[in-house]
C-alpha cells in the first residue's frame, strides 16, 4: 500500500525542549493511524508540523509521494485540534461556510456539503444558532463536521471523543469508519487506548519526542505478548503439572498459564486432554495496548523535564 | 476568492451586520449633534429676556430719553416720584430700580441699583458697561472732546497675511482648529480600531479557533485579513458619518424651521448667515488636500498600529488585566502623539512639531495637526519624508508583528514576557 504521508527524521526543538526529536513514520493510504503518547510527548507539535502550522527544524514531510507544500496540500487536510474552538458569536451555518471556503470550496460546493452533513448528523436546526447556544458535546460534533466538510484526503483528529456521550461517540466512530472505507486516511491522536485498539489499524507510540513503537495493532500485541493462556475446564481442576507451562493464576475451574520456551499451545492442550479433563475454553491472553503503553512509558519521568537544547 | 479576502470579508461582515455597529455609527453622532444644536438654540434664546428698569436720572445721563440697550429697557421716571418708585417699582411692573444722583458723573459709586431678584453675572456686567459708557460720554462732553470724532479716528486693524507666492489669505486661526480636530480624530481612530483588532485577535486565541484556521490559512494572512477587515469597517463608518453630516446640514432648516428663525432673530447672522460665515472662514483651507492627507494618515497610522495591537493581542492570555499592561507602551505612544499634536497645531513649525510629524510612530496624529496650514508653511519635503517613513514603518512593524503573532496565537496558558516577544520577532522561519 502506498503512503499518503511520510515523515522522515522530523525534528523540532524549542528553547527548552526537544519537542519532536527525529521521528520517522509512514502512514498508508486509507488507513486509520493511531498516534499515541503521554501528555507532552510531542504529539501536538508533530501534528502541527504535518498541518503546516509549524515548520520543522529539520527532516522532511512527504505528502502523496512528494514534498509537502502547505499552500496547496492544506486543502486536502482536515485538522481537528485538541483545543477546539469556534467563534462564539457567529452563527453556526455561517461559520461552517467560512471554514469550508477557507479550505477552497466554492460557495455552491460548501452549501451542498454543509447541507449533506447537517442532514446526516441531524444538525439542521443548529444552523441559525450561535456557538454559545450549544452544549460542549454539540460543539464537539460540530467541530468534527467542520473538519471533514471539504472531504479531505487526510483527516487528523486530536482526541475526537473527549466530551462526547457514548451515543454520539459511536456516531462519530461510525463516521470515521465510513470515511476510511471511502478512502480517507485518518490520523487519530489520543491517550485513550481502548479506542485505539478498537479503531486503529496501525499505531506509533511517541514519548519524550521520540518514537518508541511502530506497527499494526495486531503486530504490536504479538510483539508484546507474554505467552499467557486462559484455560477453562468443565470439572474442578485438582492436580496438573507439565513442563510445557507454568501456572500464573489458579481458580477452581480455570487457570492462567504461561507457556514455557520450547513449547507451544498445542502441547498444553494435549496434556489436559490426556488427563481426561474437558476443556471448555482455551484462549491466548494478548496484552492490551494500555498495558503496553504503561509498560513502555513507565519509568520515564511523568512530566517532561525542561532541558537546554542546542539550536540547529 | 483568495483566503485573505475571505478573512477580510468575515471580519467586515460580522462587525457591520451587528446591531451595535448601527447604533454606534448612526445613533451616537445624531445624539451628539442634536445635543449641540439644542444647546446652541437654548443659549441663543436665553438672551432675549428683557429687563425693564425704572430710572431716576438726576444727572441727565439718559438725556431725558428712554433707552433700550442690550437686554435692558430703561424707563425714565420723573425725579419727584423717587420715594414712590423706590417702594413700588415692583408693583408697576419693573424688574429693577436705578437711582442716578446728581454728581454721578464725578462719583459713579453714588449710583444705587435695586432689583427684585439676583441677576446673572452677565446682566450685571452689561449694566455696568452701559453706565460706564454713558458716564464717559458725559465726561468727554465736559472736557470738550467729540466722542463721535474719536470713534471716527480710531482705525480698525485686521491684517490678513498673504502666504507664499500664492495670493491666499492666512488661515492660521481656522487651520489651528481644523488641525486640532483632524489630529484628535486620528487619535480616536487609532485607539478605537486598534483595540478592536487586539480584542479580535485575543478572542481568536482564547476560543482556540486560531488553531483551526491556521491549518487552512497562514497566520500572516489571518492577521492581515483581520487588520484590513476592521480597517474597512472604519472606512465604512466614516463614509456613513460623512453622508449623515451632509444630510443633516441640508435637512436641519427644513425639519426644524423654528430653529432657523430663532437663530435669525438672535443676531445679525441667522442660520444661513451663520453657516455662510463659517463657510467664508474655512474657505481658504484646501479641503481636498486635507482630506487626502487625512485618508493617508488614517490608513497609514491604522495599519502601523493595528499590527502592533495584533501582536499584543496574540501574546496575552484570557486575562484582561494582562492585556491592559501589555498594551500600555503602545497606548502611551499614541497619547504622547496627541500631546505633540496640540503643540503642532498651534505652532506648526516648532522643531518638536517637525520631529513629531516625521517620526513614523507619532506622525499620523502630529502631521494631521499641521496639514491644514497648507504646503508652503509645511514644506513639501517634510510631508513626503513623513509619508515614506510611515509606509516603511508599516512594513517593518507588520513584519515583526507577524512573527510575534505567529508564535503567540498558538501559545496557551503562559504569560509572555517582552523578552520572549522580542525573541519570537527575531527568530528565523
Amino acid at each position: 500500500m502506498s503512503s499518503l504521508l511520510e515523515v522522515k527524521h522530523l525534528k523540532k526543538y524549542y528553547a527548552t525542549q526537544k519537542a519532536v526529536d527525529d521521528i520517522s513514520c509512514s502512514i498508508p493510504d486509507g488507513s486509520i493511524f493511531g498516534l499515541l503518547g503521554p501528555n507532552g510527548a510531542g504529539k501536538t507539535t508533530l501534528l502541527r508540523m504535518i498541518t503546516g502550522i509549524f515548520y520543522p527544524d529539520s527532516g522532511q514531510i512527504l505528502f502523496d509521494g512528494r514534498p509537502f507544500r502547505p499552500e496547496e496540500d492544506l486543502v486536502h487536510i482536515g485538522y481537528m485540534p485538541e483545543e477546539r474552538g469556534l467563534y462564539k458569536k457567529m452563527k453556526i451555518g455561517e461559520q461552517a461556510m467560512y471554514l469550508a471556503r477557507l479550505k477552497g470550496l466554492s460557495k455552491a460546493e460548501a452549501t451542498e456539503r454543509i447541507n449533506y452533513w447537517f442532514d446526516r448528523l441531524d444538525m439542521n436546526s443548529w444552523a441559525g444558532k450561535k456557538m454559545e447556544d450549544l452544549s460542549k458535546g454539540m460543539g464537539q460534533k460540530l467541530q468534527f463536521v467542520m473538519t471533514i466538510l471539504h472531504n479531505p484526503k487526510l483527516i487528523i483528529l486530536d482526541e475526537p471523543f473527549s466530551g462526547l456521550d457514548p451515543v454520539n461517540a459511536n456516531l462519530i466512530k461510525d463516521e470515521i469508519y465510513e470515511l476510511a472505507s471511502k478512502g480517507s486516511t485518518i490520523i487519530f491522536s489520543t491517550h485513550r487506548m481502548e479506542q485505539v485498539e478498537e479503531i486503529c489499524d496501525q499505531i506509533i507510540l511517541v514519548n519524550r519526542g521520540k518514537k518508541i513503537l511502530d506497527g499494526t495493532v495486531a503486530q504490536v500485541k504479538q510483539d508484546f505478548k507474554e505467552h499467557l493462556f486462559h484455560l477453562e475446564t468443565a470439572a474442578t481442576l485438582t492436580t496438573y503439572s507439565h513442563p510445557s507451562f507454568e501456572v500464573v493464576q489458579k481458580n477452581p475451574k480455570s487457570l492462567v498459564l504461561r507457556i514455557q520456551p520450547g513449547f507451544q499451545s498445542n502441547h498444553v492442550l494435549e496434556y489436559f486432554i490426556s488427563t481426561g479433563q474437558i476443556v471448555v475454553c482455551f484462549q491466548e491472553i494478548l496484552p492490551t495496548l494500555n498495558d503496553i503503553f504503561i509498560k513502555l512509558v513507565e519509568g520515564t519521568p511523568l512530566s517532561r523535564q525542561f532541558q537546554t537544547t542546542v539550536p540547529q | 476568492m483568495n483566503k485573505t479576502g475571505l478573512v477580510i470579508q468575515r471580519e467586515y461582515l460580522t462587525r457591520v451586520k451587528k446591531k451595535s455597529f448601527l447604533v454606534f455609527t448612526i445613533l451616537i453622532p445624531t445624539i451628539i449633534i442634536g445635543f449641540y444644536v439644542g444647546l446652541f438654540a437654548v443659549s441663543m434664546s436665553g438672551n432675549s429676556t428683557r429687563e425693564h428698569i425704572a430710572v431716576i436720572d438726576k444727572a441727565g445721563l439718559f438725556d431725558g430719553k428712554d433707552k433700550q440697550v442690550k437686554e435692558f429697557t430703561f424707563h425714565l421716571v420723573p425725579t419727584n416720584q423717587e420715594a414712590l418708585i423706590a417702594k413700588q417699582y415692583e408693583h408697576q411692573g419693573y424688574d429693577g430700580y436705578l437711582l442716578i444722583p446728581v454728581n454721578a458723573v464725578d462719583t459713579p459709586s453714588g449710583m444705587h441699583f435695586q432689583r427684585i431678584s439676583e441677576a446673572g453675572s452677565g446682566a450685571q456686567n452689561d449694566l455696568n458697561e452701559i453706565l460706564a459708557g454713558l458716564i464717559s460720554h458725559k465726561r468727554m462732553e465736559a472736557a470738550h472732546i467729540d466722542a463721535q470724532l474719536i470713534r471716527q479716528l480710531t482705525p480698525e486693524v485686521s491684517i490678513n497675511a498673504t502666504i507664499g507666492t500664492e495670493a491666499r489669505q492666512s488661515v492660521s486661526e481656522v487651520a489651528r482648529w481644523a488641525g486640532f480636530a483632524a489630529g484628535f480624530l486620528i487619535y480616536f481612530i487609532l485607539l478605537i480600531y486598534g483595540t478592536m483588532v487586539m480584542r479580535g485577535v485575543t478572542e481568536e486565541k482564547t476560543t482556540r479557533i486560531a488553531e483551526v484556521i491556521v491549518s487552512s490559512v497562514k497566520p500572516f494572512q489571518l492577521m492581515m485579513g483581520k487588520i484590513l477587515g476592521i480597517g474597512a469597517v472604519g472606512l465604512t463608518q466614516f463614509l456613513i458619518w460623512g453622508i449623515l453630516l451632509y444630510a443633516l446640514q441640508l435637512l436641519l432648516p427644513l425639519a426644524w424651521p423654528a430653529l432657523g428663525h430663532s437663530l435669525q432673530n438672535a443676531g445679525p447672522q441667522g442660520a444661513e448667515g451663520y453657516f455662510g460665515m463659517l463657510m467664508h472662514e474655512v474657505a481658504p483651507l484646501n479641503f481636498t488636500f486635507i482630506l487626502l492627507c487625512f485618508l493617508f494618515y488614517f490608513l497609514g497610522g491604522y495599519l502601523l498600529f493595528a499590527s502592533l495591537f495584533a501582536a499584543v493581542g496574540s501574546s496575552v492570555s484570557d486575562d484582561a488585566q494582562e492585556a491592559q499592561q501589555m498594551v500600555m507602551p503602545i497606548t502611551l505612544i499614541i497619547v504622547f502623539s496627541l500631546v505633540l499634536m496640540v503643540k503642532a497645531s498651534a505652532d506648526p513649525n516648532s522643531s518638536l512639531a517637525v520631529f513629531g510629524s516625521i517620526f513614523p510612530l507619532t506622525s499620523p496624529i502630529v502631521m494631521m495637526g499641521r496639514i491644514p496650514y497648507g504646503i508652503p508653511t509645511i514644506p513639501l519635503w517634510q510631508i513626503a519624508t513623513s509619508m515614506i517613513l510611515l509606509i516603511g514603518a508599516f512594513f517593518g512593524t507588520t513584519w515583526v508583528s507577524g512573527k510575534i503573532y505567529r508564535t503567540g496565537i498558538l501559545l496557551y496558558g503562559k504569560k509572555v514576557t517582552l523578552k520572549e516577544m522580542l525573541r519570537w520577532a527575531s527568530k528565523r522561519n
